[in-house]
C-alpha cells in the first residue's frame, strides 16, 4: 500500500515541533505499525535525514515502551499496543497522523518519545509490598481464593504504557494508579499496607502534575490491556476508607 | 595468520566450588564467605547494570542489605527490561503435586537437559534455591495462577515428566519482573538505589586488575560519564539479537558483556545458542523480530505436518491418517514435550524433507483441535487466551479453528561471561548474573529455567557471594584522573565519533540483517566445518565494509537511535566471529550446538565426552587475525581458549534419550 504520513517532529524538549508529511510506498499489510515506520526510517537515513525517534523494545505488546497517538487515538484504531497494530487495519491511500502522547506530566523528549518517569515515581511511593528478600513465609502458608487472585492479575496486567493518560482529556493517571492499588490491595499479602499505599500513591500522582478524573472513561477504552474502569471507583473507595481510618 | 586461529592456554583450575557432598556445598560456601558489617555496608557502592529479573532482584536485595546501589538500564523505565516478555513460567522443586519431584530431580533434569555441559555444583544450588524464589515472589504479591482451593497451580514444560512450572497466565515474566521492579522502586524512593534509566554502559573500567566502574552514555543528552564503585554486576541479558531476527526485545544487546570481555573477562561457550521450536514464522522481508508462542502450548497442542511432501491442502482437508505427528512418533515417552533443541531440529528436518507448511514451506502445525474437543473452548481460552489473541493479531488467523503455524527461532543464549561458583568473572570485582553469564544451562536450557536462574542469581546467590569479595576489599575511592579511566572514556568517544563520521551509504540495520542471515545459515540450527569456515571468512569482510560504508545521521549529543544501533552492531561483528570460532572448534554435537559431522545413526546429537567435556572460556587478545590498522586496532593476537574441565559426580553422562 501507499500511505501519506503526517508525523510530529521535534528535535528536543525545549524545541518547537511540527507535523511533517512523508509518503511511503510498498507497505505490506502484514507489517506492524512500527515496521512501517522502520521502512520510512531506513529511507530517511539513506536520504541523509534523521529518522523518526520512537520508543519500542519488545514489539510484543508487553513492555509498554511503544505508544503514539494515531489519527487522534492512543495506540490507534485497534485495542492493542502500537507495536501490535498491523497495517491491515489501514487502507491503501490513507493519510495517517502520528503524534506523541500529549500530557503535561509526559514532556516530549524527541519526536514521538516522551518522558514517563512520573509513573516510576508513583510506583515508588507505595506500589509494592514490603517484603525484603529472605523474609518470605512458605508460599502455601496463605491460600488466596482464585477469584481474588484473578482480580489481582487482571489489574496487574497494566504495562505502564501511558495510553490512559494520553487518551484522557484531563491527562489523568487514575487508571494507571488504580490498577496497581487494586492489584495489591485485594491480596492478603498487600493488606498490611493497604491504607498507606493508596494515600501515598494518590498523593504522588497529584504531585506529578496529572489532571483530575472527571469520569469520561476514555482511559479504559484506550487501555491495550483491558484494565477495567471499575478500578478507579475501587481506588476511590480505598482512598475514602483510608482517609476515614486515618481521621479516626 | 588466518581467522580460524586460536591457541590453547592454561586450563581453568579453580572454580571456587566448595568441596564435600553436593547437597552441602551452597551452605558451606555461605558459611565460609566473609561478611561485611551491616554498619559498613553503606560505604560500599555496587554498580548494577540491567534491571531484568537478575538485575532488578539483585539491585533491590543489595539495597535492602544496606549497600549503596547505582543501577542502569537503557529503557526509559526499569520495568521494561526484556524479562517482561517471558511468557510460560518459572520452575521450582516444590513438589506441590506430589508427583515425585524433588530438588535432586530438578538438578538431574537440568544437567541432563543441558546435555552434560553445565557445572554440577551450580545447577544443584539453582535447584535448591528455586523453592525460596516462589515464596519470595508470592510474598511480593505476584499473582500466580491458582487452583480453586486457593493454592498455586503448576504445569509441565519440555524435557521433564513432572509438573513444576509456576505461571501467571502467559505473562509470567511480566509478573515476576513487576515484583522485582516494585521492590527496586521502593529502594529507589528510599534513596538506596540511584537509578539511571535511558543510560547505556559502553565500557568497563578496570584499575589494578579490579573492576571499579563503567563508562556510560546518557541516551537523551548524549553525555558520556563515568561511574565508580567497589564492584560491578552485569545483568544485561543475552546476545540472541546478534542474529537480527530473534525473539529478544529489539534493543537487547551484547555491548556490556562484550566490552567487559575486551577488558579481560573470559567469554564461555559463545556457540551455545537456543533455538525455540514454537515461534510465529516470518511473513516477509520487513520482519523486524520474531514472536514466540510459549512452550506451554506444547502441553495441549499437537505438532504435525502432512505425511506426503508438497501436500498443500488446507489443514482441515488433510485426514488424520495422512498426518505425521512426528514428535509423538519419534519420541513416544515425551511426545510433544521433548526439549527445545530436539523439537527444533525435528521441525527443521521435516521442513527440509519438503513437508513444511505455509509460505515457503517453513512451518509446522501446532494443533489445538483435540484440546478444544477434550477441555472445551473456554478452558483452552483460560489457559492460553492471550497467546491465541497475539497469534491472531499477528497472522490474522484464528487458532481455535485453524492450527497455528510455527517455526523455530533464536531465543536464548546459554553462553555468556564465564563465572566461578561465586558468579564472579575472571576480572576480580566483576560479577555476571542472569542470561549474561554462562553458568547453569550447559548446551541447552530447559523451559522455565531462565526466570528461575535470573531470580536465583539476583535474590539469593549474588547477594551472598558478593559480600565475600567486598569484605576482602575495603572501600577506597577511585581517582577519576587515573589513566585507566581516561583511556576507557577516550575509547568510547573515538568509537562513537568514528561511527558518526563514516557517513557512508548503508544503514546500520542493513548490516545487521546481513550478519544475522550469515549466522543463521552457518551457525544456526545445524553447523558444519565448511559453513563455519565460510562465515569466519565473511564476517571480517562485512565488518570492514561496515566501518567503511555505514551511515549514521545526527550527532552524538542528542537522542540518536541510529547511533545506539550502529554501536551495538559493531560489537555483534566481533562476537559473531567468536561464536563461529567456538562452534568450529567444538567438533561434537551437544544440546543446541548441532555439528552435522557428529550425529548418532538416528540423527540425534552425538557428544564426544572424551574430547569436549569442558566449558570453553575464551580470552580476548586483540582482534584475531585482523591487521591492527583496522578500526578498534587490536594487537592481532588470536584468542586463547581456556578449558574448564567438567566433572560429573552425581549425574552420570549418558546419551540423552527422550524416546
Ligand atoms: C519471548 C521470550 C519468552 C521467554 N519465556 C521464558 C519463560 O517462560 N520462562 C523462562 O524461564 N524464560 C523465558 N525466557 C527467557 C528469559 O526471559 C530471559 O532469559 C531472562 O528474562 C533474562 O533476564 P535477565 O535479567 O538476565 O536480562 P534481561 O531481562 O534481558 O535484562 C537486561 C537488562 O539489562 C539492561 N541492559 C542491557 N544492556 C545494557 C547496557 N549496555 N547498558 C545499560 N543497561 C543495559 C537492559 O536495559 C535490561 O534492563 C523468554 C525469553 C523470551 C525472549
Ligand atoms: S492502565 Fe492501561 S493504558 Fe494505562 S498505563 Fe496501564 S496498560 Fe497502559
Ligand atoms: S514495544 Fe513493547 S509494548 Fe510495544
Amino acid at each position: 500500500m501507499r500511505l501519506t504520513l503526517r508525523i510530529w517532529r521535534q528535535r528536543g524538549p525545549e524545541r518547537p515541533g511540527a507535523m511533517t508529511t512523508y509518503e511511503v510506498d510498498g507497505i505490506s499489510e502484514d507489517m506492524s505499525f512500527l515496521e512501517m515506520l522502520d521502512t520510512l526510517n531506513e529511507r530517511l537515513i539513506l536520504e541523509g535525514d534523521e529518522p523518526v525517534a520512537f520508543d519500542h523494545d519488545c514489539r510484543e505488546g508487553i513492555c509498554g515502551a511503544c505508544g503514539m497517538v494515531i489519527n487522534g487515538q492512543a495506540h490507534g484504531p485497534e485495542r492493542t499496543t502500537t507495536c501490535q497494530l498491523h497495517m491491515r487495519h489501514f487502507a491503501d491511500g490513507d493519510t495517517i497522523d502520528v503524534e506523541p502522547w500529549r500530557a503535561a506530566a509526559f514532556p516530549v523528549v524527541k519526536d514521538l518519545v516522551v518522558d514517563r518517569s512520573a509513573f516510576d515515581r508513583i510506583i515508588g511511593s507505595g506500589g509494592y509490598v514490603t517484603a525484603p528478600t529472605g523474609s518470605a513465609p512458605e508460599a502455601h502458608a496463605t491460600p488466596v481464593p482464585k477469584p481474588v487472585a484473578d482480580t489481582a492479575f487482571e489489574h496487574a496486567e497494566c504495562i505502564g504504557c501511558g495510553a490512559c493518560v494520553a487518551a484522557c482529556p484531563n491527562g489523568s493517571a487514575m487508571l494507571f494508579t488504580s490498577a496497581k492499588v487494586v492489584h495489591l490491595n485485594v491480596l492478603p499479602q498487600g493488606a498490611p499496607e493497604r491504607e498507606s499505599r493508596v494515600l501515598d500513591m494518590v498523593a504522588a500522582m497529584d504531585g506529578e502534575g496529572f489532571g483530575g478524573c472527571t469520569n469520561t472513561g476514555e482511559c479504559a477504552l484506550a487501555c491495550p490491556k483491558g484494565v477495567p474502569l471499575q478500578a478507579i471507583a475501587t481506588m476511590n473507595r480505598e482512598f475514602l476508607r483510608a482517609t476515614r481510618k486515618g481521621a479516626r | 595468520m588466518s581467522y580460524v586461529d586460536y591457541t590453547v592456554g592454561e586450563p581453568i583450575a579453580d572454580t571456587k566450588c566448595p568441596a564435600g557432598p553436593i547437597e552441602e556445598r551452597w551452605d558451606r560456601r555461605r558459611f565460609t564467605a566473609k561478611l561485611v558489617n551491616p554498619a559498613n555496608r553503606r560505604k560500599y557502592t555496587v554498580i548494577v547494570v540491567g534491571t531484568g529479573l537478575a538485575g532488578g532482584s539483585a539491585g533491590a536485595t543489595l539495597a535492602e542489605q544496606g549497600y549503596h546501589v547505582v543501577q542502569f538500564c537503557y529503557q526509559d523505565s526499569p520495568r521494561r527490561a526484556h524479562s517482561i516478555a517471558a511468557q510460560g513460567g518459572i520452575n521450582a522443586a516444590k513438589n506441590y503435586r506430589n508427583d515425585g519431584d524433588s530438588i535432586h530431580r530438578l538438578f538431574y533434569d537440568t544437567v541432563k537437559g543441558g546435555d552434560f555441559r553445565a557445572r554440577e555444583s551450580n545447577v544443584r544450588r539453582l535447584a535448591q534455591v528455586s523453592v525460596e524464589i516462589i515464596d519470595q515472589c508470592v510474598a511480593q504479591g505476584v499473582p500466580f495462577a491458582r487452583e480453586y482451593g486457593g493454592l498455586l497451580d503448576t504445569r509441565s514444560f519440555g524435557g521433564v515428566q513432572v509438573s513444576r512450572t509456576f505461571y501467571a497466565r502467559g505473562q509470567t515474566g511480566q509478573q515476576l519482573l513487576l515484583g522485582a521492579y516494585q521492590a527496586l522502586s521502593r529502594q529507589i524512593a528510599a534513596g538506596n538505589v540511584e537509578m539511571h534509566a535511558r543510560t547505556e554502559m559502553l565500557d568497563l573500567i578496570v584499575i589494578d586488575g579490579r573492576a571499579r566502574g563503567i563508562v556510560a552514555r546518557d541516551l537523551v543528552t548524549g553525555e558520556i560519564s563515568t561511574y565508580f564503585g567497589d564492584a560491578v554486576v552485569l545483568a544485561t541479558g543475552g546476545y540472541g539479537n546478534v542474529f537480527y531476527l530473534s525473539t529478544n526485545a529489539k534493543n537487547s544487546n551484547a555491548t556490556a558483556i562484550w566490552r567487559a570481555h575486551r577488558r579481560g573477562a573470559y567469554f564461555a561457550n559463545p556457540c551455545f545458542t537456543q533455538i525455540h521450536p514454537t515461534c510465529i514464522p516470518r511473513s516477509g522481508d520487513h520482519q523486524s523480530k520474531l514472536t514466540l508462542m510459549s512452550e506451554s502450548l506444547r502441553n495441549d497442542g499437537r505438532i504435525w505436518v502432512p505425511k506426503a511432501k508438497g501436500d498443500n491442502r488446507p489443514p482441515d482437508r488433510i485426514p488424520e491418517q495422512e498426518r505425521d505427528y512426528y514428535l509423538e512418533r519419534i519420541y513416544p515417552s515425551f511426545g510433544n514435550l521433548v526439549p527445545r533443541d530436539i523439537a527444533s531440529r525435528a521441525a527443521k528436518n521435516v521442513c527440509d524433507e519438503g513437508r513444511g507448511v505455509g509460505p515457503g514451506g517453513q512451518g509446522v502445525y501446532l494443533d489445538f483441535a483435540d484440546a478444544v474437543a477434550r477441555m472445551g473452548r473456554d478452558k483452552v481460552a483460560e489457559k492460553y487466551g492471550n497467546l491465541f489473541e497475539m497469534y491472531q493479531r499477528i497472522t490474522a488467523e484464528n487458532p481455535y479453528e485453524v492450527p497455528m503455524r510455527i517455526y523455530p527461532a533464536i531465543h536464548y543464549t546459554m553462553g555468556g561471561l564465564w563465572v566461578d561458583y561465586d558468579l564472579q568473572t575472571t576480572i576480580p570485582g566483576l560479577f555476571a548474573i542472569g542470561e549474561a553469564n554462562f553458568s547453569d544451562h550447559g548446551a541447552n536450557r530447559l523451559g522455565a529455567s531462565a526466570l528461575m536462574q535470573g531470580l536465583a542469581d539476583g535474590y539469593f546467590v549474588l547477594p551472598s557471594t558478593i559480600n565475600d569479595y567486598l569484605a576482602r576489599h575495603p572501600h577506597d575511592t577511585v581517582d577519576p584522573r587515573h589513566p585507566c579511566v581516561t583511556e576507557a572514556v577516550a575509547d568510547v568517544r573515538v568509537r562513537l565519533d568514528k561511527l558518526l563520521s563514516v557517513n557512508g551509504d548503508r544503514t546500520p540495520d542493513s548490516f545487521h540483517r546481513e550478519l544475522g542471515e550469515l549466522l543463521w545459515d552457518n551457525c544456526g540450527m545445524a553447523r558444519n566445518d565448511a559453513g563455519l569456515r565460510k562465515a569466519l571468512e565473511r564476517i571480517p569482510e562485512l565488518r570492514e565494509e561496515f566501518w567503511r560504508r555505514v551511515k549514521v545521521p545526527g550527532s552524538g549529543s542528542e537522542l540518536n537511535q541510529s547511533l545506539e544501533k550502529a554501536n551495538r552492531i559493531s560489537d555483534y561483528f566481533e562476537l559473531a566471529e567468536l561464536m563461529c570460532l567456538d562452534a568450529l572448534h567444538r567438533e561434537e554435537s551437544c544440546g543446541g550446538h548441532f555439528r552435522e559431522e557428529s550425529q548418532t545413526p538416528q540423527g540425534e546429537a552425538a557428544r564426544d565426552d572424551d574430547r569436549f567435556a569442558y566449558a570453553a572460556a575464551w580470552e580476548w587478545r586483540g582482534e584475531g587475525g585482523r591487521p591492527p590498522e583496522e578500526h578498534g586496532g587490536g594487537t592481532g593476537v588470536a584468542p586463547v581458549l581456556h578449558k574448564e574441565q567438567l566433572v560429573f559426580e552425581y549425574v552420570h553422562p549418558t546419551q540423552r534419550s527422550y524416546a
